[in-house]
């Protein structure tokens, strides 16, 4: 008999016992998406968390004023982080990717009726990128803004939102303090985090703020962006070399990194692998059951066709290949649709229920390999024994 | 065309030993059309599936055109099944998701016969058994007579030298039986053997020699007056 003849038969067998390859099918199509659906929920919330905390800025070292130089605020010559710091810290290390510096004080800005007490911030258009702040509205200040000591004023969503009243602030008028503004643009809101609410702010160019506004050449700190977070010690530590060398005294400056916090997440970047593989895990024992009850029930069944085929003169190769072949199509068919449908489904949950999926490459193809390979061997095992029996005994069975 | 030598068979079932046949020795030759008859359990299916290369004796031997059965590898075996024999079960075994010609169709696939060959084949046995408008029937919008006959057919379609039967008219009225049995006869005498299992005095007629059994041995072994039907196969 040609393998032709046996690859028709095969598909005539499905096509004939539709509901029979439906239920088949179907074990392996659930077993592969549940596994791409689960795995994606897990990468998802992954996802999340890192997003979360790389929200905060990552790779962040922030350079302030020690005790020994922020003692007794007023004495603006004992302040030692002047813009000469900069670019010492800027020489100081070939990891920094970007710096930060900024001039930071309370007070009441107003609008029209309105006023209320907030952070300024002095600072250079890189301060965005290192913390993580998105323009909405209008555009961020320039370098020419910067070296002309422009008054000009970027919002925060809060402040945008009690001062303006949800109306867009872009070209219109901020006092801080008797000082006129233009709003050039509003920062996209960031909520709550760890360090108070990130959307009461304005930021100026730090130049306005040094010579307009507070008169000082001071800075509050630096925030020094580390090119690779597998650098962040060594920078730290080329940091503090470099700013004793200058100052000559250790009180004077402190640098803080997030070492704390990039354990916290490397923790739990840890704990959601484990839990993620424990998902796969189950997800796929689960599917493979699945798979293996409806192969054997389906096998089992046709044991009396076995019996009938052989009696009329089929031999065990045919037999087996015919099963082969059924258990091919099946678990291949199945395995295909279950991953388009499993990608849809980890599309739609992330679009309806705001949770975050994410499909991985090595999900998919694992979940696809293992549930065929489980579709193949229990659709075939079962008919190899029964290809193997009298032909009498496979009729006897019921 | 058979000869079989103290054929025995025995299913260990726990303790006790049952045998289901002991020591059986016969022969038919070629032509011949054999009625074994005997009350139930004395071990008459036990036979024609051993015969039929269905099952395993447990002692003795069985040769079938002089090749000894048991001495066979598996591949010759279902060879032999598939072109020398053609076997008849009482409960028809027919594949129900299958029409009635493809069916027949099956043991001609295991046969290597082509495609178009098969078609025209099967066709033509099922219309010397008077199926010729029920080919695209399947078993289950046929009568029981009609599947019985799809079953021959199916047995036929490979031109076998040996028929087995074993109670081919057990489920059939007897206006279906004496059909079967109109067919049997054509055949038989075309030269087709003949072995078939039946618990009516009045089918066993329809033979040429008649085998009792009781308990597993033959009690009696004659020849008949065979009695003669004329083919009035309805469809
Ligand atoms: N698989 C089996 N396991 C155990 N005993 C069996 C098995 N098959 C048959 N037997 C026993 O072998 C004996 C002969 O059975 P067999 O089927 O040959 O009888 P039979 O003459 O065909 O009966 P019937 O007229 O009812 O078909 C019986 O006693 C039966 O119980
Ligand atoms: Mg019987």
């Amino acid at each position: 008999m040609k393998l032709s003849e046996n690859i028709l038969m095969a598909a005539k067998n499905l096509k004939n016992n539709k509901v029979r390859s439906l239920l088949t099918m179907l074990g392996v199509i659930i077993g592969v998406a549940a596994v791409i659906v689960m795995v994606s929920l897990g990468e998802g919330a992954k996802k999340q968390i890192t997003d979360s905390i790389s929200a905060m800025g990552s790779n962040l070292l922030i350079v302030n004023a020690g005790r020994g130089g922020m003692r007794g605020g007023g004495h603006a010559t004992s302040e030692p982080l002047t813009n000469k710091i900069i670019e010492v810290i800027t020489k100081g290390s070939s990891h920094i990717e970007r710096i930060a510096p900024r001039l930071q004080k309370s007070k009441l800005v107003k609008y029209g009726e309105i006023s209320l007490r907030t952070r300024i911030v002095g600072c250079t258009t890189s301060f965005p990128a290192v913390r993580n702040y998105q323009i909405a509205q209008g555009d961020f200040f320039s370098e020419a803004d910067l070296s002309g000591r422009r008054r000009v004023a970027v919002i925060g969503a809060y402040i945008a939102e009690e001062l303006y009243s949800g109306a867009n602030p872009v070209g219109l008028e901020l006092k801080i303090g008797k000082m006129r503004l233009k709003v050039i643009g509003v920062l996209a809101e960031k909520g709550q985090s760890n360090f108070g609410n990130s959307d009461d702010l304005v930021l100026i160019p730090l130049t306005t703020a040094q010579r307009r506004l507070f008169g000082t050449t001071t800075l509050s700190d630096i925030s020094v962006q580390v090119s690779r977070a597998e650098a962040m010690e060594q920078v730290n530590r080329e940091l503090e070399e470099a700013l004793l060398a200058e100052l000559q005294d250790e009180t004077k400056f402190r640098v803080r990194n997030q070492a704390e916090l990039l354990s916290t997440v490397e923790g739990t970047t840890q704990t959601f692998t484990f839990l993620l593989a424990g998902i796969a895990a189950v997800s796929l024992l689960v599917g493979g059951i699945g798979i293996m009850n409806i192969m054997l029930v389906s096998v089992t069944e046709r044991i009396r066709e076995i019996g009938i085929r052989k009696a009329i003169g089929a031999g065990q190769e045919e037999i087996l290949g015919l099963f082969l072949l059924e258990a091919i199509m099946l678990s291949l068919a199945g395995g295909i649709i279950g991953v388009i449908l499993g990608c849809l489904v980890a599309k739609l949950v992330a679009s309806f229920s705001g949770l975050m999926t994410v499909l991985t490459m090595p999900s998919i193809v694992l979940s696809f390999l293992f549930s065929v390979m489980i579709g193949l061997f229990f659709g075939v095992y079962p008919a190899y024994k029964a290809a193997g029996l009298d032909p009498i005994e496979a009729l006897r069975h019921e | 065309m058979l000869i079989i030598k103290n054929l025995s068979k025995s299913y260990q079932m726990g303790e006790q030993q049952v045998t289901a046949l002991a020591a059986v020795s016969l022969q038919i030759a070629r032509g011949e059309m054999v009625a074994i008859m005997g009350p139930s359990g004395s071990g008459k299916s036990t036979l024609m599936n051993m015969i039929g290369c269905l099952d395993q004796p447990t002692g003795g031997r069985l040769f079938l055109n002089q090749a000894e059965v048991n001495q066979l590898r598996e591949k010759e075996k279902a060879q032999l099944r598939n072109r020398e024999i053609g076997f008849v079960f009482q409960s028809f075994n027919l594949l129900p998701r299958l029409t009635a010609w493809q069916n027949v169709e099956l043991p001609m696939i295991y046969a290597g016969v082509k495609p178009k060959e098969r078609l025209q084949r099967a066709k033509e046995t099922l219309e010397l058994m008077g199926l010729g408008p029920r080919i695209d029937h399947r078993p289950k919008e046929l009568s029981g007579g009609q599947q019985q006959r799809v079953a021959i057919a199916r047995a036929l379609v490979n031109r076998p030298n040996l028929l087995l039967a074993d109670e081919p008219t057990g489920n059939l009225d007897s206006h279906s039986s004496r059909e079967i049995m109109a067919v049997f006869q054509d055949l038989n005498q075309k030269g087709l053997t003949v072995v078939l299992v039946t618990h009516e005095e009045e089918i066993a007629a329809y033979a040429k020699r008649v085998i009792r059994f009781l308990d597993g041995r033959i009690v009696s072994d004659q020849k008949i007056q065979q009695k003669a039907l004329t083919k009035e196969v309805e469809p």
